[in-house]
């Protein structure tokens, strides 16, 4: 009992982390149809977000409240990442959308710059540049409408861009200055340190539970649950799905596709940032943080087929215990008189590399008798 | 949006690129006034990639030495003073590319010597390169050693010098004596080979092993060999944790929350964390974990407080030594004084020069052998919270390299000595 | 898409005479070094032939060529290592010592012979890409998720040839450089000028090869399926079987071209199938041009050229620049610079940088230059 609770929870606690990093993919794939392999550098983002505020937080001004700023850093990664994909969105993935081959290398392509800005660009003009662009965007939004008469637009707007640029650089001027950290280019991971209360682990019928594992969890639950309610109870929600269903014909009934896909590909890639908060309780934040979950992002998606939350959350769930049955040799201690024959292979299959190996060849294999994943999407085109 | 623009969009990307990175490239200016002629050196580690982190701490060393030499009258060869510049190469993380930048430090720009390589990996890809040239690397990381090149230097620690005397301490004298191992591993040769001479080790020592497992590189999910540990060792124990880089980080994280802590009788033996790495991870975690090293940046003699402020003075206040440093700083040391002894610049010469060299460095007196590596202090050492050694230990005086291990069956009883023509490579004792 | 120009042909006949003349004579001119990474990088062709014969010209983007490439190349590095293990203890390669193992492991024994070992370097990667492809194309697994399968599966074979140290030496990879060949060892100059003429020949005979591939019937399907399966598969042809004959094509190629390429830098590891290099392998075509044979060529040569050339100044800014050109040749230049040169003609080049305008003829015609989202 008390070792299938074990397993169960292990799995849980390594299907969370699948989940939570697949499941921007999942959205920005499965309703968009785009291959964003930069999925994994806007985790990165999120992880340095994360990073970047502990250290604010730090500052004495904000000491007092450190321990709560792990809820900080999730609005923030969230708003860091998805301000970049918007950016990514509507300069780069736009022109190609249609082209998923060609939207795959694109975002290869962004996803090598990002790897490489963060280890030659000091986190300090990183944040200032955010922040620029995090202004430029929402204060046209919030002033009036009728303040903004089509005659001054122009001006204003300009007016707008340059203030911004103004406070990001005072922004990055005051965090390089103030928190030398920041103030230097580093290919050197960081660390992010958990607060207090999130260390150590909690004991339930002789297991430990580690909170950090029982915080991604929650994290991953609420995350799922809001993306379930927004899609199918908010108005935009339902433009979503109706652009994913027919796009032309939602344009005709006045929805701007154009702002359902900045809104679809934002709302991933900020999913991508929680993700990356995620990641960063568990290790350290460096460059290639994202590069590492890609792949196993993928899989998850592809197996819980395409477009189907649900299928993802199972995929992801599964994937994770697996690992875990398989990765930890749990097979020998359930059955400990098992065949030596049999015995052998499972050992030989008992190591996280060999672990990995054995799951994709289950899942190629399942592949074969669903080829659409778990849960198939269903129409009635030709190639389905 | 017209195709002007598109192309516009991916010009300016490019030109984005390469403009952040144009005030990147170095500048050596000249440093030694009354040198009279130039020597140019090779320096090959990786500055981009996974191991950028590591091996970029090395370049930094190996800088400041070069530079420390220059400021104090280069070398001198024969009567004339030689002020040594140096090409720096990346080896990108890719063993492939660290075997094909020294093809081309050595055939185009010809230097006497390359300092370079951090994993055993990339050593292993660069070594036919220099025995089929018949040039010369200069290797500063500790490794597990059965290899004994001719054309290499090893100024880090072989296992007699670092995971030997750290096993035998931890299975004799630390809190946990007596209790099984766990050994964990990157899924590389170093932690492969050092644990398995460590559990040669511990069957003639009448210790335990439970178990052992490795993570494939890049991989950071921990939870499936933490659950092994747990499982293998209930009541407390010693894991030998061979993990590299950023895996460290979420070992360590993770084993504290599971109760995997020095108070709960589990104490983890490292032999890739330094004060580098205890400043990333954050001491918080490792704090009553061990490590074992030659050098330790809480040594207290001048020397070693000397080689830690300047470097701190040239790279940034913040910024830490570490063993793999003082290697890299020794080796130029060490080059500098074989070939002033040689008087030449030349391999086979300063190859028979080298053996026998001493140096005072910062971690004490070394002296260079005939199997090409070094002798060296051991020290033990347990993390305190300030993020440095608490040395507990040390040995008495340096201890003699063996390049062939004497616990592994296969190696017992061979040894390699480059000074006697016919012991070479790998003789019987 | 490929206009076929008629050239006169004591024009081509020079050309070739030119061609032939440059790969006698590029041994004698270029110092060893640059003539070892020129061997390298025309190596580095014919992986980049395979990857145009089954996207340029098939639609399929592999990118998981890695996995073929390092099986020819250990395939190669196998040979060589038992052809010159006789000295040492056991008569096995060297590095079999260090883990202990005292008996050549069973996938090793038919390496000990040349010819198998010249088969082997294909025809694995080709039954590998053939049997991985069967499976995947039978289901109708494609565009996007044969990327990502093709992907996983180089994670797969990354993570089951870098573990396994006692069988296939590990990360290590297998060392060539020391090995003999032909009674000299094969990080010799001799040896390596040798395979640079061979790593020639065979670029132009792999060239030739794809050249009549896509010529004929077969080439036909092979266009048809990239630009409309269906109608294919309507006309009565089976594209699962095309489909997985030229995969196991461009693997066999990519075998080919892993086996010169280990022999030239002097290791074969399991970094030849990290997820980066086999990405690489799909912007060399695809700044080359794909769907363009010779473009692939000339991208391979000189992409890896400039990483060279820029990674020796600038270390960190190539990945910026590698960055960039993704994104450029994607964005701006999708057919390539060859095919850019084919198609276009750079008589245009002052249209698409927006200097003079473009002479309106027909609306279909105008249409081609505008975007299909409008913004």
């Amino acid at each position: 009992m008390q070792l299938i609770l074990e397993s169960l929870f292990n799995g849980l606690a390594i299907g969370s982390v699948l989940l939570i990093a697949a499941l921007g993919l999942a959205i920005v794939f499965g309703l968009m149809g785009v291959i964003n392999l930069a999925h994994g550098e806007l985790m990165m983002l999120g992880a340095y977000s994360t990073y970047v505020t502990q250290l604010i937080f730090k500052l004495p001004a904000l000491k007092p409240f450190y321990n709560s700023y792990i809820i900080v850093s999730l609005l923030v990664a969230f708003l860091v990442s998805s301000i970049v994909g918007i950016l990514l969105e509507k300069s780069i993935i736009r022109r190609l959308y249609g082209n998923p081959l060609e939207t795959l290398l694109a975002t290869w392509g962004v996803s090598l710059i990002l790897q490489q800005f963060v280890r030659s660009v000091p986190l300090a003009y990183g944040s200032g540049f955010i922040i620029t662009v995090f202004t430029g965007l929402i204060v046209p939004l919030i002033i009036p409408e009728h303040l903004i008469s089509n005659k001054s637009k122009r001006y204003i707007k300009s007016g707008i861009w340059s203030i911004s640029v103004l406070i990001g650089i005072l922004t990055a001027n005051y965090l390089s200055t103030t928190i030398s950290k920041l103030g230097r280019a580093s290919a050197r991971n960081v660390d992010v340190t958990a607060p207090a209360w999130m260390r150590g682990g909690i004991d339930i019928l002789g297991i430990t539970f580690p909170v950090t594992r029982l915080v991604i969890i929650v994290i991953t639950i609420i995350a799922v649950i809001s993306v379930t309610v927004f899609l199918n109870r908010s108005v935009w929600g339902m433009r979503i799905r109706a652009v994913t269903q027919n796009r032309s014909m939602s344009e005709c009934l006045g929805i701007s596709s154009e702002k359902v896909d900045i809104l679809t590909f934002g709302i991933g890639s900020g999913l991508a940032g929680i993700a990356g908060v995620a990641v960063s309780l568990l290790g350290s934040v460096g460059p290639n943080v994202g590069s590492s979950y890609i792949v196993g992002c993928f899989m998850v998606v592809v197996l819980g087929g395409v477009g189907n939350l649900l299928g993802t959350i199972i995929a992801s769930f599964s994937i994770g215990i697996m690992t875990d049955l398989i990765g930890a040799g749990r097979l020998l201690t359930i059955w400990p008189e098992m065949p030596s024959s049999l015995a052998s292979t499972v050992n030989f299959f008992a190591t996280t590399s060999m672990a990995r190996v054995l799951i994709f060849a289950l899942i190629v294999a399942f592949l074969q008798f669903r080829p659409a994943g778990l849960f198939p999407q269903k129409g009635r085109m030709v190639e389905g | 949006m017209s195709i002007a623009k598109r192309l516009f969009l991916g010009l300016s990307s490019v030109a984005l690129g390469t403009s952040l990175t144009a005030c990147g490239g170095s500048n050596q200016e000249s440093t030694c006034l009354d040198c009279d002629d130039e020597i140019t050196v090779g320096i090959l580690h990786s500055l981009s990639g996974t191991m950028a982190i590591s091996e970029s701490t090395l370049v930094d060393t190996e800088k400041m030495a070069i530079e420390e030499i220059n400021a104090a009258g280069g070398v001198e060869v024969a009567g004339k003073k030689y002020e040594i510049k140096y090409i720096v190469e990346d080896g990108a993380s890719d063993w492939p590319t660290f075997a094909e930048k020294s093809k081309k430090l050595i055939d185009q720009d010809k230097v006497p010597v390359v300092f370079g390589g951090w994993t055993s990996a990339s050593r292993k890809a660069m070594l036919p390169v220099y025995e089929s040239k018949d040039a010369f690397l200069y290797y500063p990381i500790q490794y597990e050693a059965q290899e004994c090149s001719r054309n290499i230097f090893y100024t880090g620690a072989t296992p007699n010098q670092q995971s030997e005397p750290a096993t035998e301490f931890m299975y004799k004298r630390s809190p946990a004596a007596g209790k099984p191992f766990f050994l964990v591993g990157s899924d590389y040769v170093f932690p492969r080979t050092s644990n398995t001479i460590t559990k040669e080790q511990l069957k003639s020592l009448g210790g335990n092993v439970v178990g052992e497992d490795y993570l494939p590189l890049g991989n950071t999910e921990v939870a499936p060999i933490i659950s092994k540990i747990k499982k293998a060792l209930p009541n407390g124990g010693v894991i030998i944790n061979t993990l590299n880089g950023d895996q460290n980080v979420a070992f360590f994280k993770q084993i504290q929350d599971v109760g995997i802590t020095p108070s709960n009788g589990y104490y983890v033996m490292s032999y890739s964390i330094a004060e580098e790495e205890i400043s990333t991870i954050g001491p918080e975690f490792l704090k009553g974990h061990y490590g074992a090293w030659n050098y330790m940046m809480s040594i207290d003699t001048s020397a070693s407080k000397k080689f830690a402020q300047s470097f701190k003075k040239r790279w940034g206040n913040d910024r830490v030594v570490a063993d793999p440093q003082e290697s890299a700083y020794n080796m130029v040391y060490l080059w500098k004084a074989a070939v002033e002894k040689a008087g030449t610049f030349e391999d086979n010469a300063v190859r028979k020069a080298l053996v026998g060299v001493k140096f005072d460095a910062p971690q004490g007196p070394v002296e260079v052998m005939p199997n090409h590596h070094l002798s060296q202090t051991v020290r033990i050492g347990q993390i305190t919270s300030n993020g440095q050694f608490n040395i507990l230990e040390s040995s008495n005086g340096p201890i003699k390299p063996q390049a062939w291990n004497q616990f592994e069956p296969t190696s017992k009883g061979f040894a390699c000595d480059w000074t006697n023509s016919r012991k070479g490579e790998r003789y019987r004792l | 898409m490929n206009i076929d120009t008629k050239r006169d042909p004591r024009i081509s006949f020079f050309i070739w005479v030119v061609i032939i003349a440059l790969i006698i004579a590029t041994p004698s001119l270029l110092p060893v070094f640059r003539l070892n990474l020129l061997g390298r990088y025309l190596s580095l062709a014919i992986v980049a032939l395979g990857v145009d014969l089954i996207w340029g010209f098939t639609g399929l983007l592999s990118l998981g060529q890695g996995v073929f490439f390092a099986l020819g190349g250990y395939s190669a590095a196998m040979y060589l290592q038992l052809n010159s293990s006789g000295s040492f203890p056991n008569g096995i390669p060297e590095f079999f010592g260090l883990y202990g193992v005292q008996k050549l492991p069973f996938f090793w024994e038919p390496f000990k012979s040349p010819i198998f070992a010249l088969i082997a370097i294909w025809a694995i990667p080709a039954l590998v890409a053939g049997c991985l492809g069967f499976l995947v194309f039978r289901n109708r697994i494609k565009g996007v998720y044969f990327s990502i399968l093709t992907q996983a599966s180089l994670l797969v074979f990354f993570n089951l040839f870098n573990g396994q140290q006692r069988l296939i030496n590990g990360t290590n990879g297998l060392k060539t450089d020391v090995t003999e060949l032909f009674g000299q060892m094969v990080g010799s100059d001799s040896i390596q000028r040798l395979f640079f003429w061979i790593t020639a020949i065979l670029v132009l005979l792999s060239w030739f090869f794809t050249k009549w591939i896509i010529r004929g019937r077969f080439g036909d399907i092979l266009i048809g399926i990239r630009d409309d399966e269906a109608r294919v598969r309507f006309a009565g042809y089976n594209p699962t079987i095309f489909k997985t004959i030229v995969f196991s094509i461009a693997g066999g190629l990519a075998g080919i071209s892993g086996a010169l390429y280990t022999i030239q830098s002097g290791i074969v590891s399991p970094q030849f199938m990290t997820v980066p290099f086999s990405i690489e392998m799909v912007i060399w075509v695809a700044v080359g041009g794909r769907g363009t044979l010779l473009g692939a060529i000339l991208g391979a040569v000189f992409i890896n050229y400039a990483k060279s050339l820029v990674s020796e100044a600038l270390p960190a800014s190539w990945m910026f620049i590698q960055g960039g050109l993704f994104i450029l040749v994607v964005t701006a230049l999708p057919e390539g610079v060859l095919g850019w040169l084919q198609s276009d003609r750079p008589k245009n080049l002052l249209i698409r940088l927006g200097i003079s305008k473009p002479i309106r003829t027909y609306p279909s015609l105008e249409a081609k230059g505008k975007d299909e989202v409008n913004s």
